[in-house]
């Protein structure tokens, strides 16, 4: 690891001066899970690390009437066992629960998995080709691809957005508040705040490299919500392909209204699935009306040369989030 | 070191297991090594840099302080590895995903390759050492002894910190609590066996298959 200068500012303000304009030299550090092992591997050099953690504040949970508010500093295990979010929205709760083990939701932050860099083997490996690291070509097009992206159309570069609570803080219409320069607050749709980048200038989000996440905002709605995972291991590892439901009804024979599908691991960011929450919006979810929003939920999906088996596993984790949602029996379960 | 001196001696694998935490215990925190002088004192919350030079940092380890001087990008690893000398968590993946290197902070189990050991300071840091006091081996420890739940240990003293985070949050925990406790370990031996019979002998519950 290069060595660095550390800031420790005390105020979200303070923080904020401490940061530079461009991407690079000054990186922030919360749970560190993601930074710490970026600096390892020298994708990461920056001269400066401005710590979070010193900040008090970034690290409550409100939850009220209308809307619930969490710190960009909470962590993971916080939001996982929080007894009202874990009612409220079992979208962000199960993905929470199911991040890497105990350590990693015990030192992992809400805002650091929002704006966690991508997973690509060869964006990690400081020797492989790769756009984001300027380089001239994508090595995974061609390359190592079973884990990537398989709506394609239109990308130089094949990242699966890396986030799990993204899917769910985005189907239950979640905000981002965000603190610049000169005390600029802006509010940002998470819906809004995920980017396709495509060079070492910019980053899988639309934060600008002077700004800083300070919370999330969740409306309550008393939306029906869930998320499904596909893994390959129980733990320690990101999903394969990871969905988030949320509508209102939906159970017990009721019509789902206000359907929200969102697809996560399959494109450069997270994927709102129109298509598919066309599918069963105003209707009863049934085995049958689930199946036809998993179909709809790939149409336009181009895998790369080995990851064509994602397709089938977004349509079969698209019904079954919705199953699980509207309460269904779980089939899959033995 | 400590370890080699131990092996010399010729003891059981189980013995060594008992000993060695009796000699870490003994010596690890005697000495703080110094890197560079003179270091810049840390003060938090001026907002001014800190580093990149070595800074004098006071880390609470097993109960004690102690002092170093560390440059910034040191982890809480290599600065309880290699300055403190408390060797009982283990380097090997480094890359927060193996768990040989886990420590308590607070009673919250974390990697500690990948805190940096200027981040841990005024905290509770705990590692496999504190579970071997006045010539006691703490339950979880002893049960992993019985069960021969262990064939290299390199990465024993992350798994026995990892399950007494757990039982110490929640004594009545069940076998599978507990295992949940332990997502975040692996074992390259494959030892998952054994430490399932130490993990229902902890839980006083029998095993069925």
């Amino acid at each position: 690891m290069k060595n660095f200068t550390y800031f420790r500012p005390t105020t979200p303000e303070q923080a904020v001066t401490l940061l530079e304009a461009r991407w690079g030299n000054t990186e922030m550090l919360a749970g560190g899970t993601d930074l710490l092992s970026l600096q390892k591997q020298y994708v990461a050099q920056p001269g400066r690390v401005v710590s979070l953690n010193g900040i008090a504040g970034l690290q409550t949970v409100v939850v009220g009437e209308r809307s619930a508010t969490l710190g960009a500093g909470v962590t993971l295990a916080r939001i996982a066992d929080h007894a009202d979010l874990r009612r409220l929205f079992p979208a962000l709760t199960a993905a929470a629960g199911d991040i890497g083990g105990p350590q990693i939701r015990n030192m992992g932050t809400l805002g650091g998995n929002l704006c966690q860099r991508n997973r690509c083997w060869y964006f990690r490996d400081e020797h492989s080709p790769c756009l984001l690291r300027g380089g001239q070509r994508c090595s995974a097009i061609e390359g190592e691809n079973k884990y990537h992206a398989i709506f394609t159309a239109n990308h130089r570069c094949v990242l699966a957005s890396p986030s799990t609570l993204a899917t769910g803080l985005i189907a239950l219409g979640a905000s981002a508040e965000i603190l610049g320069p000169q005390n600029r607050r802006r509010t940002v749709e998470l819906a809004k705040f995920f980017f396709a980048p495509t060079g070492p200038t910019e980053r899988e989000h639309t934060l600008a490299a002077n700004e800083l996440m300070t919370s999330v905002t969740i409306p309550v709605r008393g939306l029906t919500n869930a998320a499904y995972e596909v893994r390959q291991r129980q733990s320690s590892d990101w999903p394969i392909v990871q969905v988030a439901v949320a509508f209102s009804g939906g159970r017990n024979g009721e019509k789902a209204t206000g359907v929200k599908i969102v697809l996560s691991h399959v494109a450069p960011t997270p994927v709102i699935a129109e298509a598919a929450a066309r599918a069963v919006d105003n209707r009863i979810i049934t085995d049958a009306t689930a199946t036809a929003a998993g179909r709809a939920a790939v149409e336009g999906a181009k895998p790369l040369t080995q990851n064509g088996y994602k397709v089938r596993l977004v349509e079969v984790a698209v019904k079954r989030a919705l199953m699980i949602a509207a309460g269904l029996p779980r089939y899959w379960e033995a | 070191m400590h370890d080699h001196e131990t092996l010399e001696s010729g003891p059981s694998r189980r013995d060594f297991l008992q000993e060695t935490g009796a000699v870490v215990a003994a010596t690890a925190l005697a000495g703080a090594a110094t890197m560079e002088s003179p270091a810049a004192e840390l003060q938090p919350g001026t907002g001014g840099g800190i580093g990149p030079n070595a800074v004098k940092i006071t880390l609470n380890v097993n109960g004690r302080d102690v002092q170093t001087s560390i440059e910034p990008r040191v982890t809480l690893l290599d600065a309880l590895r290699n300055y403190l000398d408390v060797t009982g968590c283990k380097r090997v993946c480094d890359r927060a995903t193996c768990g040989a290197c886990t420590v308590m902070l607070d009673g919250k189990v974390v990697y500690a390759c990948t805190v940096l050991a200027i981040e841990a300071q005024g905290r509770q840091i705990r590692t496999a050492e504190s579970l071997y006091n006045d010539g006691k081996l703490d339950a979880v420890p002893a049960a992993f002894v019985r069960a021969d739940a262990q064939q290299c240990g390199f990465c024993t003293p992350g798994f026995v910190v990892a399950m007494k985070a757990v039982l110490d949050a929640n004594p009545q925990a069940a076998p599978a609590q507990v295992e949940k406790g332990l997502q975040g370990n692996i074992c390259r031996c494959g030892t998952y066996e054994q430490m399932r019979d130490a993990i229902y002998a902890l839980c006083n519950t029998k095993r069925g298959n």
